[in-house]
């Protein structure tokens, strides 16, 4: 098996195109900053202009770094349930993992009343957010996961996954249905999905989830890698299968979970980095896949992001429709050009 | 005796095999009784649906057995954790693996599993294994491909590579033969039986090649309606093992010439 020595160069060149993109997003937007005086911000010494310092340091510079981590983790969540699920098309948004992580935010927001007095601090909303959301696309993964156990063929799995999507957003549409304007609107952007307004805390809290479930993910490597053979197969390796799957699920509702919970739902990353991927990295070892899809989800975002600031105007896409704009004709291109989609 | 004890690998006693269901147990086979020797090729035969696999699955631990007992190295199966059972006891199943995006060489490699440390790296002894194991089979040539480009009889090979790659004294083969064409089944036997005199691994194996296996196996296991039988293959044709396994009046088994003929 090819180790991720042999692909060191190209994880060097992706990241240090990754850099000039994070540079190039960082100066693009409603107000272009030069590049010089980005690095002088860097390094402490301000800005000729008092407000480009405040942009960069307090909007663009958080946004940028959650856009990098929320394609990342989603890659890697996508890549992570390709693999379990044994499907190509399993990702974040099809099974079900964001409308799970839907349902948790829109109990936490449009049932506060119920529950009363549950935003505390600003600290603690956030964190309950995370929670919320995390336990919600938890709960969706391991209701689709007692059916697999119960269901071997991929196909009913991606539907029933679908069907649980359905059934939450219609809890959500009842919620919706009760609560007050106010709470209705605050769900509603949410679900638009938006990589901006992150206060660094919220970045802080982004970047301990992200690690968390990067770590478990490579930490599941291995098993993962046994898993390409199939179950049967990994058993007979001494795989525990059951311990296998707990870890693997608890990465992917801890990445999508909590990415959902800052971003908002955010579709097609998850799915399509992987594939990407796999047409240019001839490796299936996991332990190479992963930087590569890590690199490549990150760049993806960032570029989505920038082109959703519209360089040069005043106006800012929704995030969602972006990547969806973006994603979707690759999936198109990817299958019209190799006929076939293998995981 | 003793001498001879020592040389069992696998034994059953009164086995039997079948699932639990919420009506009570389904019996698939039961009383299956048989000690294989190390270094033996045994080969399993009996009509599709008689529970070749049911068995093959029960003795490899993948499922548990209704009653009776597997020896594996005079331990209880039930004794061994997954991970001990994997050093010991390897396979080769009917199922192709799941991601056909794997290449050759990646497959083989993954036998090495139970051994490598926690990120999966492999050692330069793990390499040589891996090696041997391709150049036992002939897939030196095939090693960076990937497995949706090869034909059912190439996968077999690299299936058993990888098998081989586990390094472990037992490899139990679920159907190797299957799918392929004469040439390809009597190469794959042969191999087996090449594997097993030259690295004294133990090989057992369900086929419904009844007559290349009568001509290559050490020994036989014949799952008939209601009953097993475990002999030299000669003397299973003597005591007419094979004349019940399928219905007379279509198919018929010649003692002499060790084949099955189609009635007219």
């Amino acid at each position: 098996m090819q180790t991720s020595q042999t692909y060191r160069f190209h994880f060097l060149v992706l990241f240090l195109v990754l850099i000039a993109v994070f540079l190039v997003n960082l100066s693009m937007g409603s107000v272009s900053i030069p590049l010089d005086e980005i690095f002088s911000v860097f390094i402490g010494n301000g800005a000729s202009k008092e407000t480009w310092r405040y942009i960069l340091m307090d909007y663009r510079l958080p946004k940028a770094i959650t856009a990098m981590l929320a394609g990342g983790g989603l890659a890697i969540s996508g890549l992570l349930m390709q693999t379990l699920f044994r499907n190509p098309l399993a990702g974040p948004f099809v099974l079900g993992l964001s409308s799970g992580a839907s349902l948790g935010v829109a109990i936490l927001i449009l049932g506060a009343s119920a529950f009363g007095g549950f935003f505390g601090t600003l600290l603690l909303s956030q964190w309950s957010l995370v929670i919320a959301s995390a336990l919600g696309s938890f709960l969706v993964l391991l209701a689709v996961l007692a059916v697999t156990f119960r269901i071997k063929d991929t196909m009913a799995i991606l539907i029933i996954g679908l069907m649980f999507g359905s059934v939450t957003t219609a809890v959500v549409s009842v919620l919706s249905y009760f609560s007050n304007a106010e709470q209705l609107q605050q769900y509603i952007f949410w679900s638009f999905g938006s990589l901006g307004n992150q206060s660094w805390q919220g970045v802080f809290i982004l970047v301990i989830c992200f690690l968390a479930g990067l770590l478990l993910s490579i930490f599941s490597s291995k098993s993962l890698n046994a898993l390409l053979l199939g179950e049967n197969y990994a058993k007979s390796m001494g795989l525990h299968i059951k311990k296998t799957t707990f870890i693997i699920i608890l990465a992917t509702s801890i990445l999508a979970g909590s990415i959902t919970a800052f971003v908002g739902p955010i579709a097609f990353v998850g799915l399509a980095v992987p594939h990407l991927v796999r047409q240019f990295y001839k490796s299936s070892n996991h332990l190479v896949l992963m930087p590569a899809v890590l690199l490549c989800g990150a760049l993806l975002m960032l570029v989505c992001d920038t082109l959703a600031q519209l360089p040069f105007s005043e106006f800012t896409l929704p995030i969602n429709a972006i990547t969806s704009l973006v994603g979707a004709p690759m999936v198109i291109w990817l299958l019209v050009r190799k006929r076939k989609l293998f995981f | 005796m003793d001498s001879k004890k020592k040389n069992i690998i696998l034994e059953s006693r009164n086995l039997t095999v079948g699932y639990v269901k919420k009506t009570g147990n389904l019996i698939i086979a039961d009383t299956v009784n048989f000690s294989i020797e190390k270094g033996e090729l045994v080969g399993l035969v009996g009509a599709n649906g008689i529970g070749k696999s049911t068995l093959l699955r029960t003795l490899t631990g993948m499922q548990n057995s209704l009653n009776g007992e597997v020896f594996l190295n005079e331990k209880n199966l039930k004794e061994y954790s997954s991970f001990q059972l994997a050093t010991q006891l390897s396979v080769v199943l009917t199922e192709a693996p799941t991601s056909k995006n794997l290449s050759v060489i990646e497959m083989v490699s993954l036998g090495r599993q139970p051994y490598t440390n926690w990120v999966g790296s492999l050692s330069e002894e793990d390499k040589k294994t891996i090696q041997s194991a391709l150049e036992a089979t002939e897939t030196e040539a095939l090693a960076n491909r990937k497995c949706f480009e090869l034909s059912d009889g190439q996968m077999q090979r690299v299936a058993i590579a990888r098998a081989l790659a586990q390094d472990t004294p037992l490899i139990i083969l679920d159907e190797p033969t299957t799918h392929l064409d004469i040439y390809h089944r009597a190469y794959i036997l042969k191999l087996l039986k090449k594997l097993a005199s030259e690295t004294k691994k133990t090989i057992l194996f369900s086929t419904h090649e009844i007559d290349l296996a009568i001509q290559l196996t050490d020994k036989m296991l014949v799952m008939a309606k209601g009953e097993t039988y475990f002999d030299d293959p000669c003397k299973l044709i003597e005591a007419g093992r094979f004349d019940s396994l399928f219905p007379k009046e279509t198919i018929d088994f010649d003692g002499k010439t060790g084949r099955f003929t189609i009635r007219k």
